[in-house]
């Protein structure tokens, strides 16, 4: 599986989560994962939506170990 | 500032109208002449109850009468199926909550496509507390249009009510209604149509058991609603009602407003054509325009839609923060972004549609803004994403 890029985005409100996947996103090599760990509700549509717009592949939720929902996204370009 | 003797229609000057950059239609048409000119009149005529006998009674029924007929007509209803209400949402909570009782014994689950208004979801949710009911949502494609195969999947169980809105408020999506209707008459489950994005502009089409309208939101005053309740349709009143109508809505009506909502209507109406070909035109260039920023997305669908509105969605930007520069800009306009709305939930919406939830705005055209308005927009719109997403 390889290991997964963590951004802890806990208490940002967006679209600070989304800027920081942008940021952040470009520091992994093609196919790289990167979680973004977010409680802000609005994460949760616009994660996959980013994904959407920028060609990136959106994996799915988990959650983290404190059970903040957490969004996968796989660097597909 | 401009002195209160002076009310020159510059931007930011508050007044809505043309040149005054006010983008914001959908939550409230600026108030028709006709509207103002019939309510005018019948605040001066002192009219007295429509209950009693005696002459300004009377001449109060008439007029009520006519602007029933007026405004039935033009939606296409029977006056007998009209009734007046204090506003559009609570029209929404009477249309829904009436087919549901009626249907009670058959089901109370209300089936609903996953834009409807928020009206429709609370009438959903006070339903479920003290009804035992439920409510199902049907998702919509990616232009938020109810995905009429899942509609179907959703009525292939028992359902006492569906509720699908003529237009999509925040989008502009026209929903396919007269399909749904015919999905839903499979199914012998009775269709609600929320029309109060779409009422005058749109036709509403037929095979409603109930629908509702919102006066302000075509130029008449706000504070009136209308609900409609097809002939045989059953329908039970789930609030109290008295003896002055119908027995659908209960007190005493507010005949200046509702005359005024008539008027507009009617105004509205026969001028829809050049109104609409004008706006259609506009949007196009919104949209077009809007479409070739950076990281910016135009949502809702581009062809079955209202003709006033345009959505989009801008990467990166705090949708709070649009709307405010903007409206230092002298703009009004409204977002369905979270931090602009009351709950910091993301708009349920552009949810459904998998749309950027941050970063939106919806411009929305009233029936006199300019080409001039438009071009001075799209001439500032650019300078305040791009300086946004550097701040």
């Amino acid at each position: 599986m390889g290991g997964v890029l963590e951004l802890d985005c806990r208490g940002m409100r967006c679209p600070l989560p989304v800027i920081r996947l942008a940021d952040s996103i470009g520091d992994l090599p093609i196919g790289g994962r990167i979680a973004v760990v977010a409680d802000d509700p609005g994460a949760r549509p616009d994660v996959p939506a980013w994904c959407r717009m920028r060609g990136q592949e959106y994996l799915g939720e988990d959650t983290a170990a404190d059970g903040t929902p957490r969004y996968l996204v796989r660097r597909l370009s | 500032m401009t002195s209160p003797t002076e009310p020159a229609p510059t931007p930011g000057s508050g007044r809505l109208g043309a040149g005054t950059g006010y983008l914001d239609a959908v939550s409230t048409e600026p108030l028709h002449p006709k509207a103002r000119e019939a309510m005018l009149a019948a605040l001066d005529a002192g009219l007295g109850d429509p209950l009693r006998l005696h002459r300004p009674g009377r001449n109060a029924r008439l007029l009520l009468d006519n602007a029933r007929e007026v405004t039935a007509r033009l939606l296409g209803a029977r006056p007998d199926e009209l009734s007046f209400t204090g506003s559009g949402t609570g029209a929404v909570h009477l249309g829904v909550l009436g087919l549901l009782l009626g249907r009670r014994r058959v089901s109370g689950r209300l089936v609903h496509s996953a834009v409807e208004h928020s009206s429709v979801m609370a009438a959903g949710e006070w339903w479920s507390r003290h009804f035992d009911g439920t409510t199902d949502r049907v998702p919509v494609d990616a232009d938020g249009r109810l995905r009429l195969d899942a509609f179907e999947e959703a009525l292939a169980e028992p359902a006492g009510v569906a509720a699908v809105q003529l237009a999509n408020p925040e989008v502009g999506t026209v929903q396919p209604v007269a399909e749904a209707v015919e999905v839903a008459g499979r199914a012998d489950v009775p269709v609600f149509c929320d029309a109060a994005a779409g009422a005058g502009r749109v036709e509403l089409p037929e095979g409603w058991a109930a629908a509702s309208a919102s006066a302000h939101k075509w130029g008449g005053p706000a504070g009136v609603g209308v609900l409609l309740v097809r002939k045989g349709a059953r329908w039970r009143a789930p609030f109290p009602t008295d003896d002055r109508v119908d027995g659908r809505v209960a007190g005493f009506e507010n005949v200046p407003a509702v005359l005024g909502a008539a008027a507009a209507l009617q105004a509205v109406v026969a001028e829809r054509q050049e109104v609409e070909t004008r706006q259609r035109d506009l949007v196009d260039r919104l949209r077009d325009r809007v479409a070739r920023l950076p990281d910016v997305e135009v949502v809702g669908d581009p062809v079955r839609r209202l003709p006033h509105v345009v959505s989009f969605s801008c990467l990166y930007v705090e949708g709070e923060a649009l709307t405010n520069e903007l409206d230092r800009h002298g703009f009004g306009v409204a977002s369905g972004s979270a931090c602009t709305a009351s709950t910091l939930e993301p708009s349920h919406v552009l949810a459904a549609m998998g749309a950027l939830t941050h970063g939106n705005v919806r411009v929305s055209l009233s029936r006199d803004t300019t080409d001039a308005d438009v071009d001075r927009f799209l001439a500032v719109l650019p300078g305040v994403v791009e300086h946004l997403r550097h701040t």
